[in-house]
C-alpha cells in the first residue's frame, strides 16, 4: 500500500471557521459554522433535507465557495490553494456515485493517479487492490459501470476516491441510493477499512442510524445552517441538548444506546447441545423442549424442537429453527438482548469472537445487568457502561 | 426504364475519363469532403465551447434556424454572382459551392454537439470536477466522450446532407455527380439523369456505411450499451445498415 509522504507528516484536520454560505438567490444554507473534523475520524454531519449538509461538505473542497469565515486543512487556509489541486488531494464519494460511463471499472478508479501523473502500471496494480479490498471481483475490472448494480457501483466509487491515497475523504449521502440490506453490508465494509486506513472523513447523511453507526462524532445541524449539537453518538442518544435534537435523534434512542454498550463481563448458563445431523433424544427429561444444535467446530447452527410431532428425524435442514440472532461475548447489550428476545426458547446464544457456542443468557438476565450498571452510575463515580 | 438506367450504368465508357463517373465520383467526394472538414471545424470546437460553458446557447438555436432555411440554390447562385467578378474562375465557382455546403453543414453539427455535452450526465461531471479536473480536462477526457454519439450522429447526417446537395455544383458549372444530372436534363437524356441521381443516393449510403464504422470504433462500448466483445455484434451492425436504408429512402 502506498502511503504518502504527506499523511506522515500532516494532521489533516479540517477547520471550519465561522463558514457561512448565502447563494445569490438570497438562499442562507450555512451560517457562522464553526467545527473541527479531527484527524482519523469520521465525523457525520446529519440533519433534516435542506440544512446544508451538503453545501457544508462541498466548501471542503471548494465545489462551492463559501461567502463567510474560512475552512482550513492542517492550519492552511483552502481558499489560498488551487482549487483543481485541492481536490485531488481529497477523496470525493457522491450519492450515485458519479462514475464515467465511458471508462471501464479500473479506469474509473486510476482517473486520480493519472491526474497525477502516476506511472500507468502503478496507478492500475494499485486500483486493482483498491478494488479487491471494496470487495469487488476481479472480474469485474474489465465491465462499465453501466454494467453494475448499484451496490457494486457504490464500491467503485468509494475505491475511485480512495485510489490516489488521499489523507482526506469526503463523502455525501453515499450509501443512501441502495437498498437496506446492501447499505448496511456498505456500512460494514465501510467501517473495516476506515479501521485499517485511519482516514479523516467528512460523512454526509440525512438518517440518523447511519450517524449513530459510523460516526467517531456527530454534528446534527439544524435548517440554515446551525449547527444544534456535536457529539460522540452514545452522548446524542443519551444527552441531546434540546427537542430538536431529541426529536431528531428519535424515539428509541434508549434501546439503541444499548448499542454502546458493551455486554462485558455478561454471566452465560452452559446450554445442553446436540450435534448437528445426529438424532435428537425426545425424553428430554426435565430439561426444555428447545436444544441447540451445534456443528463440528461448535458453532450454533440453529434450534431444534423435540417435542415437534410433525417433524422428526436428525437434527439438520428443517427441523432447525435459525430465528434466534446470536451475540458476541465481546459485543454489545443491544445484541445480548436482540439475541434473548429472538431466541425461540428465550435464551440468547452468545458466542466467541470465533462464532463458538459460550453459552446463553435470559433476556432478564439482560435487563438486570442494566439496570445494576444504572444503579452504579446514578449512585458512584464514573463506573460507566463503557462507551465505544 | 429501369433496364435503361442500367445499360447506362453498365456501359464502360461512360465509367473513365474525365467525363467519367470515377472522375465525377471523386470531384463530388473533394466537394464534399472539404466542405465537411471546413464546417467540422467550425462546429465542433463552437458547440464543445457552448455546451461547456453554457455561454452563447442563442446562438444555437438561431443558427441552427436561420441556417437550416437558407435556399441553398438560390444562395448558391448569389454568391457567385457576387464573387465572379472579383475571383479568378476556379475559385469564384468552387468557394461559393463550399461556402453554401458549409453553411447546410454547420447546423446539425453544432447543435448535436451542443446537446451531447450538455447532456452529459450532471453527476459525472460533477464528479470530474470533484476528483480535481480542470475545466479542460473535464471537457477533453469526460463530456465530449459522453457525447461522441451525438456528435458523429451530427457528423453523419451533415455528411448526407452535403453529398445530396453537392449535386447543385454541377449548376454553376463545376464538376461531381451533379453533372450527370444536369447534362442528363439539358440532353433530355433521361437514363442519364437517374443514373446521376442513383450514384448520389448510393454514395450518400456508403458513407454512412464507413461514418457507422467510425462510430463503432471510436464510441466506448459503456456508452452504447453493446458490452460483449464477441458474437452477436456482426448482426448488430447488419440492422444499424438495414435501419440507414430504410430511412435513406
Ligand atoms: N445552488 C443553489 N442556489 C440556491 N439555493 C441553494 C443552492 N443549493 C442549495 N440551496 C439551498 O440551500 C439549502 C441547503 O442545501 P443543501 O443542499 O446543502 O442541503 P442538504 O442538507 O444537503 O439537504 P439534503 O438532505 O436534501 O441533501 C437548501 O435550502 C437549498 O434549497
Ligand atoms: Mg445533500
Amino acid at each position: 500500500m502506498i502511503v504518502s509522504a504527506i499523511s506522515v507528516r500532516l494532521k489533516h484536520m479540517i477547520r471550519f471557521d465561522g463558514v457561512s454560505k448565502q447563494y445569490p438567490d438570497g438562499t442562507k444554507a450555512v451560517d457562522e459554522l464553526t467545527l473541527e473534523a479531527p484527524t482519523g475520524q469520521i465525523t457525520v454531519l446529519v440533519g433534516p433535507s435542506g440544512c446544508g449538509k451538503t453545501t457544508s461538505l462541498r466548501m471542503i473542497n471548494r465545489m462551492i465557495e463559501p461567502t463567510g469565515g474560512r475552512i482550513l486543512i492542517d492550519d492552511r487556509d483552502t481558499a489560498s490553494m488551487n482549487a483543481a489541486e485541492l481536490r485531488r488531494g481529497i477523496g470525493y464519494v457522491i450519492q450515485h456515485a458519479g462514475l464515467f460511463p465511458h471508462r471501464t471499472i479500473l479506469d474509473n478508479v486510476t482517473t486520480v493517479p493519472k491526474l497525477l501523473g502516476w506511472d500507468k502500471k502503478q496507478a492500475r496494480d494499485r486500483a486493482r487492490e483498491l478494488l479487491d479490498r471494496v470487495g469487488l471481483s476481479s472480474e469485474l475490472v474489465d465491465r462499465y459501470p453501466g454494467q453494475l448494480s448499484g451496490g457494486q457501483q457504490q464500491r467503485v466509487g468509494v475505491a475511485r476516491a480512495l485510489a490516489a491515497d488521499p489523507p482526506v475523504m469526503l463523502m455525501d449521502e453515499p450509501f443512501s441510493a441502495v437498498d437496506p440490506i446492501v447499505r448496511h453490508q456498505l456500512q460494514d465494509e465501510f467501517l473495516r477499512l476506515q479501521d485499517e486506513l485511519g482516514k479523516t472523513i467528512v460523512f454526509v447523511t440525512h438518517d440518523i442510524d447511519e450517524a449513530i453507526k459510523l460516526g467517531d462524532q456527530v454534528a446534527v445541524l439544524r435548517v440554515g445552517g446551525h449547527l444544534a449539537q456535536l457529539a460522540a453518538p452514545a452522548d446524542l442518544l443519551a444527552r441531546p441538548v434540546d427537542d430538536f435534537v431529541a426529536d431528531f435523534v428519535g424515539r428509541d434512542r434508549g434501546y439503541r444506546a444499548l448499542g454502546f454498550a458493551r455486554s462485558g463481563e455478561i454471566p452465560v448458563h452452559a446450554e445442553e447441545t446436540v450435534r448437528l445431523g445426529s438424532e435428537v433424544s425426545v425424553d428430554g427429561g426435565s430439561a426444555d423442549r428447545w436444544v441447540l444444535a451445534v456443528d463440528s467446530d461448535g458453532r450454533p447452527a440453529g434450534w431444534v424442537d423435540r417435542a415437534s410431532s410433525d417433524d422428526t428425524g436428525p437434527a439438520e435442514g428443517s427441523r432447525l429453527h435459525r430465528g434466534g440472532t446470536t451475540a458476541k461475548q465481546d459485543g454489545t447489550l443491544r445484541e445480548a438482548l436482540d439475541a434473548a428476545l429472538s431466541s425461540p426458547s428465550s435464551r440468547g446464544v452468545i458466542v466467541d469472537a470465533d462464532g463458538r457456542l459460550l453459552g446463553t443468557v435470559t433476556a432478564q438476565e439482560v435487563l438486570d445487568l442494566i439496570e445494576a450498571r444504572r444503579s452504579d452510575a446514578r449512585s458512584g463515580a464514573g463506573a460507566g457502561s463503557g462507551t465505544g | 426504364m429501369i433496364n435503361q438506367i442500367i445499360d447506362w450504368l453498365t456501359d464502360p465508357a461512360h465509367w473513365s475519363g474525365t467525363e467519367g463517373i470515377v472522375h465525377r465520383l471523386v470531384q463530388h467526394l473533394e466537394y464534399s469532403a472539404i466542405s465537411l472538414v471546413i464546417a467540422a471545424l467550425i462546429a465542433l470546437p463552437l458547440g464543445m465551447y457552448i455546451g461547456h460553458t453554457g455561454k452563447g446557447t442563442f446562438l444555437i438555436a438561431g443558427i441552427a434556424n436561420s441556417f437550416r432555411a437558407l435556399p441553398s440554390l438560390g444562395l448558391l447562385t448569389l454568391i457567385v454572382l457576387v464573387m465572379s467578378g472579383s475571383l479568378p474562375f476556379s475559385i469564384a465557382y468552387l468557394l461559393p459551392t463550399v461556402i453554401v455546403l458549409v453553411l447546410l453543414a454547420i447546423p446539425p453539427i453544432l447543435t448535436n454537439t451542443y446537446a451531447g455535452i450538455q447532456n452529459v450526465d450532471a453527476e459525472a461531471r460533477d464528479a470530474a470536477y470533484g476528483m480535481g479536473m480542470t475545466g479542460g480536462q473535464v471537457l477533453t477526457q469526460v463530456e465530449t466522450p459522453c457525447a461522441l454519439p451525438l456528435i458523429i450522429s451530427g457528423i453523419r447526417s451533415a455528411a448526407l446532407q452535403i453529398i445530396a446537395t453537392a449535386t447543385v455544383a454541377a449548376y454553376v458549372s463545376l464538376g461531381g455527380l451533379g453533372r450527370f444530372v444536369i447534362d442528363g436534363l439539358a440532353q433530355q437524356d433521361f437514363p442519364q439523369m437517374a443514373a446521376g441521381a442513383v450514384l448520389v443516393a448510393v454514395l450518400a449510403l456508403l458513407v454512412d456505411l464507413v461514418l457507422i464504422a467510425v462510430q463503432r470504433f471510436v464510441v466506448s462500448r459503456g456508452l452504447t450499451g453493446r458490452y460483449a466483445r464477441t458474437t452477436a455484434s456482426s448482426d448488430v451492425i447488419e440492422a444499424e445498415s438495414v435501419n440507414t436504408l430504410s430511412t435513406a429512402r
